[in-house]
């Protein structure tokens, strides 16, 4: 049997990769909306894990009202992103310069 | 189990509020495009002030669970609910006017409100990870869209995607922090996180990483240093009514998570986190006041003014004591009557094609409106602690709480940063009395905006003038919003 511990460790790597993802990224926004999914599937990743191997269930269905919350999130972070590039040509972060102070 | 055991009119507030922003949104289908809102904003904030009515009713039944101890309904939830129903109700009457002539006032918006609202209720009577993370995100989606409801703002569009990203990334760090409570305590539950968590030492390492994540992620939520970028930009780039219900009202919501999280389910642990909130107290009070000096738009210096008072209200937390969460709370509910007066007084300054949210625009307004100036001058006494208003005492309240828990040296740093904040707030009270307008100004030549409702005015002015006239009976409400906490903090 695969050890807790591995299923951890695959959550605190996902975990990394998408804080660094949205903090080294400099060039395009869509791919800070995956690192944010990717965030949220770290967490799940780590409720399930603790679930099965704590044998409650209560983890799991966690994991449910996380995977509803992603999918609105993505809905209403696309919807943002569809006005940004509408009002600005463009979906650079780096353009995302005129609130300064 | 029975439809009774669920205990479900301990949720009345936020069932009345799910149903009202239903009918809203499906009254406005089928109304003729030009008696829309008219039907949905009476409605609207009857159902905030019903929900704020309902919520204390349940003041005096105690401390009780509901949905199988999913959700709580006790003193100070029944209060903070209370207050975010009246405060929301106090937007929608401010911003109405302002939000009509910029086309934000449709249906939609009322519902994103209302949402909202059930969305802040949910995270103060959470009992549950589960309710505390589904109510802060219902909270935090509905914001998003209403920053981004401005389609045509360039800034607008900015604001809400600064706002989205930070506050996903603050969810999903508390939410990776919560899945490390779970697997170590086992359970989902506040009630036996709080029992459990007694029984780690507190080098504990796992048990230490959960805290510093989902304290990061509470202070990202609130808007202290070092997690305050996004304060200013969506405080600035939001619609100004956007901005006075982002603002205030989820203060409120704020701080119930900030109590049930740390003060009571990792009760236990505060030797672990009143460090952390220490420094970022010191931290959020010294930038929020030294940055806010240099700001030209009101909104921009509102947004640096309200993490230094973030800071403040942290003060309270710090040992866990329940004399300093009293006075956090009473911090909080102060802290959200001078805000709302505050943007109130920046909407009912614009006009149809003029924000009037730069300093400048304030010279000489004692000439122009003095009615407004003065309910100004009580606004920004009270942001600063000046002695006969309500903000003073809340300020002594925070300190008086830190020192007792022996945070001297974070006192003394807070004392002299208010002294500090306390030059910009009153270079506003110098541009209104002592400086006269431009000339070419364009607040003159504005068109006035034709009708600000009668009742916008005098809720405002009652709003403001509380500030003053609650202070001979400061030390009852204070006493009052004490014996509502019940037992949260060691004695």
């Amino acid at each position: 049997m695969i050890p807790l511990s591995h299923y951890l460790v695959v959550g605190a790597l996902l975990f990394a990769i998408s804080v660094v993802g949205i903090f080294i990224n400099r060039k395009n926004l869509v791919i800070i909306l995956m690192a944010i999914e990717l965030l949220l599937l770290a967490a799940n990743m780590n409720f399930v894990a603790f679930s099965y191997y704590l044998g409650d269930l209560s983890g799991q269905v966690f994991v449910f009202f996380i995977l509803t919350v992603a999918a609105a999130e993505a809905a209403v972070g696309l919807a943002i992103l569809i006005v940004l590039f509408r009002t600005r040509r463009s979906i650079n972060v780096q353009d995302l310069d005129s609130l300064q102070g | 189990m029975t439809l009774a055991s669920l205990n479900l009119w301990v949720i009345a507030p936020e069932i009345l509020l799910s149903v009202v922003a239903c009918l809203v949104l499906l009254i406005d289908l089928f109304l003729p495009a030009d008696r829309r809102p008219g039907v949905g904003y009476p409605l609207a904030l009857f159902a905030l002030l019903g929900a704020a009515m309902a919520s204390l009713m349940g003041l005096d039944n105690g401390s009780m669970t509901a949905l199988n101890e999913l959700v709580i309904s006790d003193g100070v939830g029944a209060v903070l609910k209370a207050g975010t129903g009246i405060g929301t109700a106090g937007v929608l009457i401010y911003s109405r006017e302002y939000a009509r002539v910029r086309g934000l006032w449709r249906a939609e918006y009322l519902v994103l409100i209302l949402f909202a609202v059930v969305g802040m209720m949910t995270m103060i009577g959470a009992n549950h990870l589960l309710t505390l993370y589904v109510g802060l995100e219902l909270l935090a989606l509905c914001l998003y869209s209403m920053i981004g409801m401005q389609r045509d703002s360039v800034r607008a569009a900015e604001a809400a995607m600064k706002y989205f990203v930070l506050g996903a990334l603050a969810s999903g760090i508390l939410l990776y922090g919560m899945s490390l409570l779970y697997g170590l305590t086992g359970s989902l539950s506040l009630a036996e996180l709080a029992s459990s968590s007694g029984s780690f030492a507190p080098t504990n390492l796992p048990l230490l990483t959960a805290v510093v994540l989902i304290v990061a992620g509470l202070l990202f939520k609130l808007g202290v240093v070092p997690f305050h970028m996004w304060v200013p930009d969506v405080y600035d780039g939001s619609a100004t009514s956007t901005t006075l219900f982002l603002s205030s009202v989820p203060k409120l919501a704020a701080f119930a998570i900030m109590l049930r999280l740390l003060a009571y389910g990792l009760g236990d642990w505060v030797s672990a986190w009143q460090d952390m909130l220490a420094i970022a107290a010191v931290l959020s009070i010294s930038v929020g006041n030294i940055v806010a000096i240099a700001q030209t738009s009101i909104k921009r210096m509102l947004g640096y003014s309200t993490i230094s008072h973030m800071g403040f209200l942290l003060l309270g937390f710090l040992g866990g004591t329940a004399h300093g969460y009293s006075a956090s709370l009473s911090y909080v509910v102060i802290y959200t009557v001078i805000t709302l007066g505050a943007f109130g007084i920046i909407l009912l300054l614009s006009k149809p094609q003029f924000e009037s949210d730069a300093l400048s625009d304030l010279k000489g307004l004692n000439h122009r409106r003095p009615g407004l100036a003065f309910l100004m001058l009580i606004v920004m006494f009270s942001l600063a602690g000046v002695p006969p208003t309500a903000g003073f005492f809340a300020k002594l309240l925070v300190l008086q709480a830190a020192l007792e828990n022996g945070f001297l040296w974070t006192v003394i740093v807070a004392v002299v940063m208010a002294v500090v904040g306390a030059f910009y707030y009153l270079r506003v009270v110098k541009l209104m009395y002592f400086d006269l307008p431009d000339q070419d100004d364009q607040v003159l030549s504005a068109p006035e905006l034709d009708h600000v409702s009668t009742a916008a005015r005098w809720v405002l002015t009652v709003n403001v003038l509380s500030l003053v006239l609650v202070v001979p009976w400061i030390g009852n409400l204070v006493d009052w919003l004490t014996r509502t906490l019940g037992t949260f903090g060691r004695l």
